[in-house]
C-alpha cells in the first residue's frame, strides 16, 4: 500500500498539542465499495465536533480509523497519540471487576487510587468492586467513559455512546459528557445520528455523505444550550434538511 | 404534507379501518373478564426432592425383595444387602481404598499428560495461523478415532505395566479438551479485543486479560467432558492385566463370580465421577463468579 500513515502525533514536540485530527485524502475500500472516499477532516484540540449521517454513510469507519482499529487505508491520519474510546456497547471485559477494567491497559500495577477517582469523576466510586455484568445500562457506559478518562487523553472518541440508553438516561449521560469535556479540555469526535444531540454538544457539527464531509455547521450557541431556543431549532432544521428530511413547511417559513 | 408531524405520518385508510371486526362492547356491554388463576408450585403434599428419592428406593426394594425372594440369583446379581456387607468387608481389609488410590492415581496421571498437552496445542493453534495450519487439521483428523481400538497397540508400545493405561487416559482426555480450548480462543468476542486494543494492551497483555480468560467458560466444559472421559478410559484400561486398582478387584471376582464385589466396583465408579463432576462445579463457580449467572449461587 502506497499510503502514508502517521499514527503518533506532534504533542511530544511542543508539550501542547493543536491539533487533535488531520485527515487528508482518506479512502477506505471494502472489496469495491468505497466507504470513505478521499476525507479530510481536521479537529482542533480541545475542540468538540460531532459527526452525522444516515446509517452507512462511513461514520462508523472513520471513527475506527482514528482509534487504529481499521488499518486497511489510503491517504495521511494524523490522530492525537493519547486517546480513548468509548464505544456504544460499553465494551467492558466481564470478568475482571469495574475498577481493574478502568485501568486495564495502563502502564504498571493496576493502581486503585486512579481507578476511583476517575470513577467518582463519572459518579459511579460506590460501584467500583461489582462485576460490569451487574451494572445498569447507564452505569456500564459511564464506568466506559471513566476507563477513557482515566487515559487522560487530548483526543476522546465516543461511537454513538449513548445509543443504547433509554431516553432519561440519555439526557444525564450527556450532560455529563459536556461536564467532563469542560473540565478536561480534550477534543472529542461524537459520532451520533440524534441531530439534537449533536447540537446540544458540540462546536461543529459535520455531516457525511457519500464517503466524504458534505457539509459543515459551526454552532454558535451559549452553553449550557436549550432545545427550545429558537436558533436551536433553525440550526435543527437546517440539519435535518441536509439530512433528507422534509420539515414542516409552517415551521421552517418562522426560522 | 409532512412526515415528522404524526397526524399525518401514520396514515389510517378508511378502507384499513372498515375491514377491523367492530368494537365487542357494541354487542355484550362490558368486555368478559377471566381470572387468571395462580397455579401451585409444589402441589401433591411432598416436598420435590423428597419425592424424587422415592423411584431409586423402589428400585432398590424391588431389587432386595429380588434377591431375598430368590428369584435374583446371587450368581447373576448379589442383592444390597450383600453389597452393602462386601464394601464394608473391603474397606474393613483397606483393599478398596488401596484400588481406589490406584485408580485415582492413574486418572490423575492421565489427565495431566493429555489435559497440559490440549492446552498447549489448543492456545496454539487458537491464536498464531501457523499453529492452526499445523496442529489443527490434525487434531480434528485424530479426534474421530475411537480412542479404546488403540489399546492393542498401546500394549506393543508400552507393554501391560501403567504406560498404556494412562497413555490411553492422557489420549482420551486431550481431544475434548482440545476442541473447547481451541473453540474458546476462537470465539472470544471481537468486540472486547477492539476494546482492548483501544486500551493500549499489548499482545500478550490481550491474551492474558481478554482472550484466555474469555476462553474459560468453554475451557471448563471441555474438562467437563475430559473428566468423563477418563473414566471410560480408565475402565478400559485397567481391564488390561492390572494387578491393582478397582478394574483389578472387578476382573479377580469376575474369576470368583462375586457379583457383589463387581457391584461395590461400579459404585465406586460412579461416585467417584459424581465427586469429581462437583469439584469441577466449585471450580466454575470460582472462576466464572462474573458471570450473572453465578451471583446468586
Amino acid at each position: 500500500m502506497a499510503a502514508v500513515l502517521h499514527r503518533s502525533m506532534s504533542g511530544a514536540a511542543a508539550g501542547t498539542v493543536t491539533t487533535a485530527v488531520r485527515v487528508r485524502e482518506l479512502t477506505r475500500r471494502f472489496g469495491s465499495h468505497v466507504v470513505i472516499d478521499g476525507l479530510n477532516l481536521d479537529i482542533a484540540a480541545g475542540e468538540f465536533v460531532a459527526l452525522i449521517g444516515v446509517s452507512g454513510c462511513g461514520k462508523s469507519t472513520l471513527l475506527r480509523v482514528l482509534a487504529d482499529l481499521d488499518t486497511e487505508i489510503e491517504g495521511e491520519v494524523d490522530v492525537a497519540a493519547r486517546r480513548a474510546v468509548a464505544f456504544q456497547e460499553p465494551r467492558l471485559i466481564p470478568w475482571k471487576s469495574v475498577w481493574k477494567n478502568v485501568v486495564l491497559g495502563l502502564a504498571g500495577l493496576p493502581d486503585r487510587a486512579r481507578a476511583d477517582a476517575a470513577l467518582d469523576e463519572v459518579g459511579l466510586g460506590h460501584r467500583a468492586d461489582v462485576w460490569p455484568k451487574v451494572l445498569s445500562g447507564g452505569e456500564a457506559q459511564r464506568a466506559s467513559l471513566a476507563r477513557a478518562l482515566v487515559r487522560d487523553p487530548d483526543l476522546l472518541l465516543l461511537d454513538e455512546p449513548f445509543g443504547s440508553l433509554d431516553a432519561l438516561t440519555r439526557i444525564n449521560a450527556q450532560a455529563l459528557v459536556a461536564e467532563l469535556w469542560r473540565r478536561h479540555g480534550y477534543a472529542v469526535l461524537l459520532v451520533t445520528h440524534d441531530v439534537e444531540e449533536a447540537l446540544l454538544l458540540a462546536d461543529r457539527v459535520l455531516m457525511m455523505e457519500s464517503g466524504a464531509i458534505a457539509h459543515e455547521l459551526a454552532v454558535d450557541l451559549p452553553r449550557p444550550r436549550d432545545i427550545s431556543d429558537e436558533r436551536f431549532g433553525a440550526l435543527r432544521r437546517q440539519l435535518l434538511t441536509w439530512l433528507g428530511v422534509r420539515v414542516r413547511d409552517a415551521v421552517a417559513v418562522s426560522a | 404534507m409532512s412526515v415528522l408531524d404524526p397526524a399525518v405520518g401514520v396514515p389510517h385508510s378508511s378502507s384499513e379501518a372498515a375491514r377491523r371486526p367492530a368494537p365487542q362492547q357494541a354487542a355484550a356491554g362490558a368486555p368478559q373478564l377471566a381470572s387468571i388463576k395462580p397455579r401451585r408450585l409444589a402441589g401433591h403434599g411432598l416436598p420435590r426432592p423428597l419425592r424424587r428419592t422415592i423411584g431409586p428406593l423402589a428400585v432398590l426394594l424391588l431389587w432386595q425383595i429380588a434377591s431375598v425372594t430368590g428369584l435374583l440369583p446371587r450368581e447373576i446379581l448379589a442383592g444390597p444387602t450383600a453389597v452393602i456387607a462386601s464394601a464394608s468387608r473391603l474397606l474393613a481389609t483397606g483393599e478398596l481404598q488401596q484400588a481406589i488410590v490406584t485408580s485415582l492415581g492413574r486418572a490423575a496421571a492421565g489427565l495431566a499428560i493429555g489435559g497440559s498437552a490440549a492446552v498447549v496445542l489448543a492456545i496454539l493453534s487458537g491464536l498464531f495461523r501457523l499453529g492452526e495450519d499445523l496442529i489443527d487439521s490434525s487434531m480434528q483428523m485424530l479426534r474421530t478415532m475411537p480412542i479404546v481400538a488403540l489399546i492393542p497397540l498401546l500394549i506393543i508400545w508400552f507393554g501391560i505395566g501403567e504406560q498404556p493405561k494412562i497413555a490411553l487416559i492422557a489420549l482420551a482426555t486431550a481431544f475434548p479438551l482440545y476442541l473447547n480450548v481451541y473453540a474458546g480462543i476462537r470465539n472470544v468476542d471481537q468486540k472486547l479485543i477492539e476494546a482492548g486494543l483501544t486500551l493500549g494492551l499489548s499482545r500478550i497483555g490481550l491474551v492474558w486479560n481478554v482472550v484466555l480468560p474469555g476462553a474459560l467458560p468453554n475451557a471448563l466444559i471441555g474438562l467437563r467432558y475430559s473428566l468423563g472421559v477418563a473414566w471410560l478410559a480408565l475402565v478400559f484400561g485397567e481391564q488390561i492385566n492390572a494387578n491393582a486398582g478397582i478394574g483389578y478387584l472387578m476382573n479377580t471376582a469376575r474369576e470368583l463370580f462375586q457379583t457383589d464385589v463387581i457391584v461395590v466396583c461400579l459404585m465406586v465408579y460412579a461416585l467417584l465421577g459424581l465427586i469429581v463432576d462437583a469439584l469441577v462445579r466449585v471450580l466454575e463457580r470460582i472462576l466464572l463468579s462474573w458471570r450473572p449467572s453465578f451471583t446468586g449461587a
